[in-house]
């Protein structure tokens, strides 16, 4: 609803404040008369008119003036129903615009699209409050004042817009499956939301693979998050986890948008991922994990994103595949960089530590744990380690 | 007779630091510049520009014309380039403006920064 006011009046600040009285005179309202039948279009119409108030109130500004005269040339009524799905794309792009700076692109679509406040989006990005809220206003002001416009990109601009988006969607889907582990309130819905708008992007550009690739990816994850923490909060390994809590539905679906996409010959990191995903989803147990096929899929992603991450990934990959010690090797071949990178990283020294207990290298292993401990991390980790070490 | 530019730079004003007397005193002195500068028939044209943190700056890779436009926020951080000349653009929003900005031969051998012009007849 915030998405087809700031369509029609070009206008973040006034948009939601629209909205927002609009939702205080729906609660009087509806108090006493009732829920209207369709309490979308309901609202849309009442903030609507609410926006107008107020551009007739300070018109004296002439853009003022033609935001009223756009919200006034709108069709009212069960129109607007149709309209607010391409409203979210469009909002989308618009809060993900390459003029914009990628801090300020997540959290302007953590506001825009999933409805978070300035505290809660400082919290899912681990951000200062006021750095969040001034990030936000900086970024409304250029789309307001540079004219970032409000539109879908077409075909030939997309290479250059996709990617932002599509890495945006990602960032929100992460933050809130995080959520499920006991860091922070899952209660946001934002893998849902993410999930919602890759299917809707992924309805709008049916073309592209790795919009599929995306939502393949994002069911998969999604699909497992009913084992990945037990009921004191810990994270549970894939290892351990109980299979049949998993989405095993959602998972098929993840597996065909894979398939079905993986034929069109453009391959990207979002369909790989995915691919590993859905390939852990349909393992009917962890040994039984077709761990050749996913190392291999890893191989390709670190030719697309040569990142530390995705080679430590690849080397838990390779050490399910072919024994430890091929593991620990490739950690080893490490580049200056990377092994720069993450030497604050609890997960690099945590994967080491494993695989020297797996070779039966105690010490190196102890070494490794403790290494992993003074590392930033969140309770539920910490407790797992510090039970891997006793254990050792 | 020859043609110059003036390019004026200014530490930037923040909406909150400086207040309307202050502003009036400023745009005051700018007014007695443009009339009198007016009156003894130098000035060409004149604008004001947003300040940076609405600057979107436009590159073209590989060096020739046609390679991959590339967009970010902010204005051109100044390096060993030196401001060569400007166009104005009249353009319906951003995008059209990047464009354009990326068909300009700078963008190529350099960078490009689009920055909206104030329109003072908006109030």
């Amino acid at each position: 609803m915030v998405a087809t006011l700031i369509r029609l009046t070009g206008d973040f600040d006034l948009a939601e404040d629209a909205v927002q009285e609009a939702a205080i005179v729906a609660l009087q309202q509806w108090g006493v008369s009732g829920v209207p039948d369709n309490p979308g279009a309901w609202l849309t119409t009442v903030a609507r008119r609410k926006a107008l108030d107020r551009i007739r109130r300070e018109s004296s500004r002439t853009a003022r003036e033609s935001a009223a005269v756009r919200l006034l040339d709108e069709p009212a009524g069960p129109g607007e129903q149709v309209a607010k799905r391409p409203d979210e794309l469009r909002l989308l792009f618009t809060c993900c615009h390459p003029a914009l700076n990628s801090d300020a692109r997540i959290a302007l679509t953590l506001r825009t699209l999933c409805g978070l406040t300035t505290a809660e989006i400082a919290r899912v990005l681990l951000a200062p409050e006021p750095t969040v809220g001034q990030r936000i206003s900086r970024a409304k002001k250029k789309i307001l004042t540079a004219r970032i416009p409000y539109r879908v990109p077409v075909d030939h601009e997309l290479p250059e817009r996709l990617p932002a988006v599509l890495n945006v969607l990602y960032l929100v889907f992460t933050a809130g499956h995080h959520a499920a582990d006991g860091t922070l309130d899952s209660r946001f819905g934002l893998a849902d939301d993410a999930i919602r708008i890759a299917r809707l992007a992924s309805v709008s550009f049916p073309d592209e693979p790795e919009v599929w690739g995306l939502l393949a990816l994002m069911l998969a994850t999604h699909a497992r998050r009913g084992g990945r923490v037990d009921g004191s909060g810990d994270v549970v390994l894939l290892a351990d986890q109980d299979r049949t809590r998993w989405d095993h539905e959602a998972i098929a679906e993840s597996s065909r948008l894979v398939e079905v996409n993986l034929r069109k010959r453009r391959v990207g990191p979002f369909q790989i991922q995915a691919a590993i995903a859905s390939l852990h989803g349909l393992a009917p147990t962890f040994p039984s994990t077709d761990w050749p096929q996913i190392a291999e899929l890893y191989g390709f992603l670190e030719r697309l994103q040569p990142t530390p991450v995705v080679r430590i990934n690849r080397a838990v990959a390779v050490t399910f595949a072919d024994g430890p010690q091929a593991g620990l090797d490739l950690l080893d071949a490490l580049g200056d960089d990377d092994v720069a990178e993450v030497q604050d990283w609890h997960l690099y020294w945590s994967t080491r530590a494993d695989f020297h207990r797996r070779l039966g290298e105690h010490d190196d292993a102890t070494d490794a744990y403790r290494r992993a401990l003074s590392c930033p991390t969140n309770e539920s980790d910490r407790r797992f380690l510090e039970r891997r070490l006793r254990e050792l | 007779m020859a043609r110059y530019a003036a390019l004026i730079y200014a530490a930037e004003q923040n909406d909150t630091d400086t207040n309307p007397e202050q502003w009036a005193a400023i745009m005051a002195e700018y007014n007695t510049f443009g009339e009198t500068a007016g009156a003894a028939g130098v000035l060409g044209a004149g604008e004001a520009l947003q300040p940076t943190s609405t600057a979107t700056t436009v590159h073209v890779t590989g060096g020739a014309k046609g390679g991959d436009v590339v967009t970010t926020d902010g204005p051109f951080a100044e390096t060993k380039e030196a401001l060569g000349g400007f166009y104005i653009l009249d353009c319906k929003d951003l995008d059209e403006a990047v464009h354009w900005a990326a068909q300009i031969p700078g963008a190529w051998h350099g960078r490009v920064e689009v920055r909206p012009l104030i329109d003072f007849s908006q109030g």
